[in-house]
């Protein structure tokens, strides 16, 4: 049950958009979610659309795949048409039942709501499906390493992020066999009311926390005798560079953001 | 006679201010070349001088020398860790990124490597260890023994003179302790590289060219395999054991038969058994 986690939602494959720069592809994405939040009516989000369709298919991705990142977030979407709908303002309406009534501007924001919603989600999943989460870290550490005039720990958290991630299948791996050998002694982690599941949790989470402090000394001794000594005057395997497609993406998106800026102001 | 590569001196080493000595009025010299194998059962003190060997701890008594480096003296640090690189006990405990690739540049990263001339760095390394085929692969999908090979391709890339393996075979089945082994030998015989390796398995000691037993943070013994194996009862008085062969050399010399008592690989006791059986 716990072998199966991935790491992130990564699809490895190779496409022009997973080889982008990182740090381009961060900025793109936040540029991307202000821009959805510029649209002004639900006909504005035609070319929102269309521009995601253009980068799944330049990325090389299953439509399917897409649809997908929606999952976890399909019930804060139902309530955010529903509540739109029936409890909205406006005087035009369209429908009455009882106390709840449904007006054209409700059912106007129900949809225009939803959309940015959808189109939010998808948006910023084209940016983790497409990256995967170490590259990621490196885009943000190279991102918000100016601030490390103001003290910020750019690098350090980087490092953090990185060994998070090396140790999540390790831990994962452990908590299985901690499980297991609880199991095999007769704890029961799958029955029982919530509170009863808790606290049938705790034997598992104290020998996983002990053992993740055992693990953390070891590595930072393996990492010392490895000359790691902070950020200071440490080079790359990978350097990031900003090359031809990385500006060709950031003409896409200033054309996207003319064209929506167009619609919001003329139609 | 030339430096010894490493020199312990007269060093003792406490964990707590008065507390008992984990490793006690220690002296050892290692010449450039040598392999040497540190035995001790659990407890004794030998992981304790591993980490005294790169400045991880640094003696409360007496001084260790790398490469004629005090490790005393925090300038010597990261040019006596570049020189002499570590493999712990437990392989997962020691990879730090998620790319084998990338955890082998980890200590080139650190040391400040151009970019560029990583990835050449990398791929000798790696072809060092027979693991040229994994570079790309996620380190948690492979075998322990697969591993430590990583861990050694990753030392290996900071072209160190000294590789202390502290305890690398613990956690591994036999075939990976083999891979890991052969490994060692294998650098300390073509490159050259000085080797402590810290075991409690005997075979394993047998294949190396000089032994030091330590008992209770005492070096007790220093020799040959064959000159420290053969002195049975003193070797199982600091509570080890004595490879299998010897063993029973020590069995049949006991009920009176006339074999060599260092014998250590059973080729040699073949030939001793053949030799009674012509004699008899």
């Amino acid at each position: 049950m716990l072998r199966d986690i991935t790491l992130g939602q990564y699809y490895p494959i190779d496409s022009p958009v997973h080889r982008l720069d990182p740090r381009i592809k961060i900025l793109l994405t936040m540029a991307f979610i202000v821009c959805v939040f510029l649209v002004g009516s639900p006909l504005g989000y035609l070319p929102i659309a269309a521009y995601l369709a253009w980068a799944t298919w330049m990325a090389r991705l299953p439509a399917k795949m897409m649809l997908r990142s929606m999952r976890p977030l399909r019930i804060l979407l139902i309530f955010t048409f529903v509540l739109n709908l029936f409890f909205g303002t406006g005087d035009t309406e369209l429908l009455r039942l009882g106390f709840i009534r449904v007006t054209q501007e409700g059912l106007y924001n129900a949809i225009h709501f939803s959309l940015r919603l959808i189109f939010l989600v998808i948006g910023s999943s084209l940016l983790t499906l497409t990256t995967p989460p170490v590259t990621l870290t490196d885009g943000l550490e190279s991102l918000v390493s100016p601030l490390k005039v103001i003290k910020f720990p750019a690098h350090e958290m980087a490092m953090m992020m990185t060994i998070a991630l090396r140790f999540i299948p390790t831990l994962a791996e452990e908590a299985d066999k901690i499980m297991k050998a609880q199991s095999a002694r007769g704890a029961d982690f799958t029955s029982g009311s919530l509170k009863q599941r808790a606290q049938a949790l705790i034997p598992l989470l104290v020998p996983l926390f002990v053992s993740a402090f055992r693990r953390a000394g070891d590595l930072a001794m393996a990492m010392e005798s490895r000359c790691y000594r902070g950020g200071e005057g440490r080079t790359r395997l990978h350097v990031l560079k900003t090359g031809r497609k990385d500006w060709l993406a950031v003409a896409s998106i200033a054309v996207l953001y003319a064209v929506v800026l167009l619609m919001a102001r003329y139609v | 006679m030339t430096q010894p590569h490493l020199s312990l001196q007269n060093v003792t080493y406490t964990y707590e201010e008065n507390g008992p000595e984990a490793v006690s009025d220690f002296s050892l010299d290692v010449g450039r070349g040598e392999f040497v194998a540190l035995l001790g059962h659990n407890g004794s003190g030998k992981s304790t001088v591993a980490k005294l060997l790169n400045g991880l701890y640094t003696p409360t008594g007496g001084n260790v020398l790398v490469a004629g480096m005090d490790t005393q003296d925090s300038q010597y640090t990261w040019e006596i860790r570049k020189r002499c690189g570590m493999v712990f006990q437990n392989p997962d405990n020691q990879i730090v990124a998620t790319v084998v690739r990338e955890d082998v540049a980890f200590g080139l990263e650190n040391l400040g490597v151009p970019s560029e001339d990583m990835p050449a760095i990398i791929d000798r390394a790696l072809s060092a260890v027979n693991m040229a085929d994994f570079a790309d692969r996620a380190p948690h999908m492979l075998s322990g023994g697969q591993k430590q090979r990583i861990a050694i391709a990753g030392i290996l890339a900071m072209q160190p003179e000294i590789i202390v393996l502290d305890e690398a075979t613990a956690m591994l089945d036999p075939s990976g302790r083999e891979e890991v082994l052969e490994t060692a030998l294998r650098l300390n015989r073509e490159q050259g590289i000085t080797v402590v390796w810290i075991t409690h398995f005997m075979e394993e000691a047998a294949r190396s060219s000089r032994v030091a037993v330590m008992y209770k943070g005492k070096l007790v013994m220093d020799g040959t395999p064959r000159e420290v194996f053969s002195q049975v009862d003193l070797v199982r008085e600091y509570r080890l054991d004595v490879p299998p062969m010897t063993r029973l050399a020590h069995m049949l010399r006991e009920r009176g038969l006339d074999v060599r008592p260092d014998a250590l690989t059973i080729p040699e006791m073949r030939q001793e058994v053949k030799r009674l059986a012509h004699h008899a």
